[in-house]
């Protein structure tokens, strides 16, 4: 158990800016998710915190005591720094058994027999593979080569447990299964847990914490519902959600009592309680309104302040339905439960409450206004 | 954000750069890899730049031994004459230039030759109907298992004729007296190098055959190409990188090869740059040198052509993976002749030297076949001063047990220093590719590829014949000792001559062990030394035992590297034979190459059934 605390990190491999001032706390207990495309930085992020790259600037704080600075060029070896870490490739040594594997670091720890062989049975029981102790590791499937990974981790009961895309190698259900597992292994564990993925789903399901990450930059930081209701930026917005987030373009400018904004929606008016502190710096400018598929109310009649859409095609998948609609020249994506039929270039009435709006700007792409999904419950 | 910024931005108190300072010493001394590549680089620099420097150094200073040509020069002094001797002067159309183009016919030839064979031979392999391809495919891989220049002696031991003098072979006995052109000289040396070399064009276009992907063909036949067509437009193109790589590795070895024209050119004084470098360097080093650095130069060239040449074009044989089915092309009614021509060639290349050569020791008297010439003297017999001039059977020679010993031990050390160098090189390599150090080491390792046998082992004469002492604070400090005529030369030249291929081993070898599982022990606690003996040495042990074997093979069979360096003491058997064929004692000399058959033969089985080594992987290592 334990907190974290990274300092504007930067790190370079040659020319090549990796890392750009990161900041970040991880509290003691969280689950903190890395989240972000690939090549933004999220991995080296963890092997900085590993030990296993040395970044040009910036200081990492274990509770409280110091384990790199980069400017004293002082960096504790990694395995003074009371962590492990799952790999993406699992990285199990193919001439050990699953025994040896998770036995090697107690090994060199130099703890007695009688103790190690103690943890290594808990390790493997708690994973749930005790009876594979003697197998080699090419002797077993996938999953099951993911928990001897996440047993040899665990097995020195580490204050912090790294994991870098654990699952990216498993199979469709194998993975669901394996979330379950790791939500519970970290509640009962009640170790800190950092978490890389690309996967937002995981993020979103696992995380106490994600933190979002775009070009060697973190963009947000936050719990997976306020990353997802109300994404700190045009990127992050349209990065997280599945399908993916509408846009469309308007106008907005800030007055005394508020912002008003045009878009095809008609105007709408919000009092700055709606509204981040961004709004302070601007004036008249060009925004982006973003709402989720999931948002849109469909009617077939005509309500005040609907928008005409042309249905271009429904795809029914059974739990729900998508529709494709069309506004002028631009294209939506709208989500209904249950199956839904619709015609095929039928006129419909969309309207999406004024509340769930997300209002960026569209120079900065930085979030306006705030989406506030708890009136609407 | 560039870096120098970010150094700019640390505003920094005096003790924290005091304690960076520290820091970074501490770091860069626990960094194994730092360690590994700094002696690596100070080896390198010594074992392989310092002596072509002292090489070059060599030919433009004057030696004392010279002095007499030199009216007025002084020793020490530098000069050209060494370059002017062996460029301009009345003596350098027979030093030089005759020996050049010598080399240059025979290169080309042997090139020509060797690529059609065995470009030929791979297509019958790889896209033909051929039956008994298992057999085949290992037969005709033989000729390059024997050590070249044992072929040599299997020739003269056919067609020496009484004209040279000495004894007459196999063809004269049978009363069909051999012509002179044909025992020795330029067609002996060709035919002798060409059954070596084809090899090299039979396994390089074999595997790019194989590589192409059949759907490429096949497109073509759905498109509406004839067989020919196909074979014109779309194979031949596809593999012609391999070809253009073949022809130009077998061109470079045949000018820089020694053993073979030293056999069958020196008795009819027909000589080649490298028997040119071997008598000059005995007689004046200097000019000697001189031919060395002339040899290098055109390997290097080669090498340069070569990846010129196939650089833009290398990515062809990569394309389209394997093919999952080839169709073969049937050979109909012409196969039982193509059957019959290739056991006829095998049986010419392999079966009829080899088994010559074990009769010719069993003949008292050299070019009797009958039986009742039969001896088993040069094997068991008793120093008898009547035969041979009083040279005992092998098997009772205290010299053959000694140089027996030499081979073995020469080979066991050397192989398993240049392997252990080679991984430690290949972990480098593969850990530090992205790292300046990474490339230094690898383009270091690299240069001994370029050198010719011959005149790397001239290298290491000119650094090792003399001590180099310098003194330092009053003390004299030998910084080159003098290794000539010692055990130590013989087994530094093999390690670092072999070092390009095993490093190359070691390399692949240390690519496949991925770095995370190297991590995941540093994650545990493991120390370098522990990581090392615990994860990355056990899953290097096959790859190293393999790696090992391949050298092993190439350092026995290997007699131009240390010809020069080798003094009647510290001798290996290549060089006994060589010694005695020379001397024209043909039994004794036959006795000894079958013995090189049995061993290499012996060390081959070994390497294949035990280690899974890959006998195509030695090539021009």
């Amino acid at each position: 158990m334990s907190r974290i605390e990274l300092k504007n990190i930067n790190k370079f491999y040659g020319s090549n800016h990796v890392l750009k001032d990161v900041d970040l706390v991880i509290e003691d207990g969280e689950f903190m998710t890395l989240l972000g495309p690939s090549g933004c930085g999220k991995t080296t992020t963890l092997r900085v915190i590993a030990g296993l790259e040395k970044p040009q600037q910036g200081t990492i704080h274990l509770d409280g005591k110091l384990i790199a600075n980069a400017e004293e060029q002082f960096f504790e070896p990694p395995s003074k720094r009371g962590l492990n870490l799952v790999f993406q490739s699992y990285a199990l040594w193919p001439h050990m058994t699953v025994f040896d594997n998770v036995a090697f670091g107690l090994k060199v720890a130099k703890l007695p027999k009688s103790k190690i062989h103690e943890l290594v049975d808990s390790a493997l029981s708690r994973m749930q593979i005790a009876e594979f102790s003697g197998r080699y590791p090419s002797e077993l499937s996938g999953g099951q080569q993911q928990r001897v990974a996440i047993a040899r981790a665990i097995a020195s009961s580490p204050k912090l447990l790294l994991l870098d895309e654990p699952l990216s190698n498993l199979d469709a259900k194998l993975r669901i299964d394996m979330r379950s597992e790791l939500k519970r292994l970290h509640q009962e564990m009640g170790t800190t847990i950092v978490y890389v993925t690309h996967d937002q789903v995981e993020a979103l399901t696992l995380s106490s914490r994600i933190a979002i990450f775009f070009d060697g930059r973190i963009e947000q930081v936050g719990t997976p519902m306020q990353v997802y209701q109300n994404p700190a930026t045009l990127r992050v917005a349209s990065f997280i959600g599945n399908p993916r987030i509408n846009i469309i373009d308007g106008t907005a400018e800030v007055t005394n009592e508020g912002l008003v904004v045009n878009s095809p929606f008609g105007e709408q008016r919000f009092d700055f309680s709606q509204c981040t502190p961004v709004v302070k710096g601007l004036d008249k400018f060009n925004c982006k309104l973003g709402f989720r598929p999931e948002q849109i109310l469909i009617s077939r009649t005509k309500t005040p302040g609907s928008l005409a859409a042309k249905v271009y095609s429904d795809m029914p998948a059974g739990s729900e339905t998508l529709i494709q609609l069309t506004v002028g020249g631009q294209s939506f994506l709208a989500k209904q439960l249950g199956i839904k039929r619709y015609e095929r270039d039928e006129t419909v009435f969309l309207s999406i409450p004024d509340a769930l709006l997300n209002i960026y700007d569209d120079s900065s792409g930085q979030l306006v206004k705030l989406s506030d999904s708890d009136e609407m419950q | 954000m560039s870096r120098s910024k970010v150094r700019r931005l640390q505003g920094s108190s005096p003790g924290a750069g005091r304690r960076r300072l520290k820091n970074q010493i501490l770091n860069a001394l626990k960094n194994p890899y730092n360690i590994i590549t700094l002696i690596s680089v100070v080896l390198l620099a010594y074992l392989i730049i310092v002596p072509l420097i002292e090489m070059i150094r060599t030919t433009f200073t004057l030696a004392r031994a010279d002095l007499r040509r030199v009216p007025g020069g002084k020793a020490g002094e530098s000069t050209l004459f060494y370059w002017n001797r062996l460029l301009f002067s009345e003596v350098s159309r027979n030093l030089f230039w005759l020996p050049l183009w010598n080399s240059l016919v025979i290169a080309l030839w042997t090139s020509a030759i060797s690529i059609t064979l065995g470009s030929l031979i791979a297509w019958l392999m790889v896209r033909t109907d051929l039956p008994f391809k298992k057999f085949f495919s290992l037969a005709v891989i033989i000729p390059y298992m024997l050590p070249s220049w044992t072929k040599s002696i299997a020739w003269l031991a056919v067609f020496r004729n009484e004209t040279i003098g000495g004894s007459a072979g196999f063809l004269s006995y049978l009363g069909l007296q051999s012509p002179d052109w044909l025992a020795y000289g330029p067609v002996a040396i060709i035919a002798v190098l060409s059954i070596h070399y084809y090899a090299y064009a039979y396994l390089l276009v074999s595997a790019a055959l194989r590589s192409v992907n059949s759907e490429l063909e096949e497109m073509g036949e759905i498109v509406g190409a004839n067989k020919t067509m196909i074979l014109r437009k779309i194979t031949f193109p596809l593999v012609m990188p391999a070809i253009l790589s073949s022809i130009i590795l077998t061109f470079s070895k045949s000018m820089g090869t020694f053993g073979v024209p030293s056999f069958l050119g020196l008795k009819v004084n027909f000589y080649t740059i490298s028997t040119s470098l071997y008598s000059t360097i005995q007689r004046e080093k200097g000019t000697g040198f001189a031919i060395s650095l002339v040899l290098i130069a055109i390997a290097s060239i080669n090498i340069f052509i070569n990846q010129k040449l196939i650089g833009s074009r290398k990515s062809y044989a990569t394309i389209g993976g394997k093919g999952g089915r080839t169709n073969t092309l049937s050979l109909g009614k012409w196969k039982g002749l193509i059957v019959a021509l290739l056991i006829l060639f095998l049986m010419v290349a392999v079966i009829l030297p080899l088994g010559i050569l074990l009769y010719q020791t069993f003949m008292l008297k050299a070019g009797d076949f009958g039986l009742s010439n039969f001896t088993l003297h040069y094997w068991l017999g008793e120093a008898d001063p009547l035969i041979s001039d009083g040279l005992p059977g092998v098997f009772k020679s205290a010299q053959f047990w000694m140089f027996v010993k030499n081979t073995l031990m020469l080979v066991a050390l050397t192989s398993i220093l240049a392997t252990v160098f080679g991984q430690l090189l290949g972990y480098i390599n593969s850990r530090g590719r992205h790292l300046k150090s990474g490339k230094l080491v690898e383009q270091m390792v690299f240069i001994p590829y370029l050198i010719p046998s011959i005149a790397f082992g001239a290298m290491y004469l000119a650094m090792f014949a003399t001590p180099t002492r310098i003194s330092l604070f009053g003390q004299s400090i030998t910084l080159i000792p003098s290794l000539y005529g010692t055990f130590a030369i013989l087994v530094l030249v093999s390690i670092v001559k072999h070092l390009p291929f095993a490093s190359r081993a070691g390399t692949s070898n240390m690519l496949q062990i991925s770095t995370e599982l190297e991590e995941a022990g540093q994650l545990a606690g493991a120390s370098f030394i522990t990581r090392f003996l615990r994860i990355v040495f056990p899953l290097a042990k096959n790859g190293f035992m393999s790696g090992l074997m391949l050298i092993l093979i190439s350092i026995m069979k290997e007699l131009d590297l240390i010809i020069i360096l080798m003094t009647p003491t510290q001798a290996t058997l290549p060089y006994m034979a060589y010694t005695y064929s020379t001397s024209g004692f043909q039994q004794p000399a036959s006795a000894v190459a079958i013995v090189m058959f049995v061993l290499v033969f012996f060390f081959y089985w070994i390497a294949n059934k035990f280690f899974h080594a890959d006998i195509a992987g030695g090539l021009g290592g």
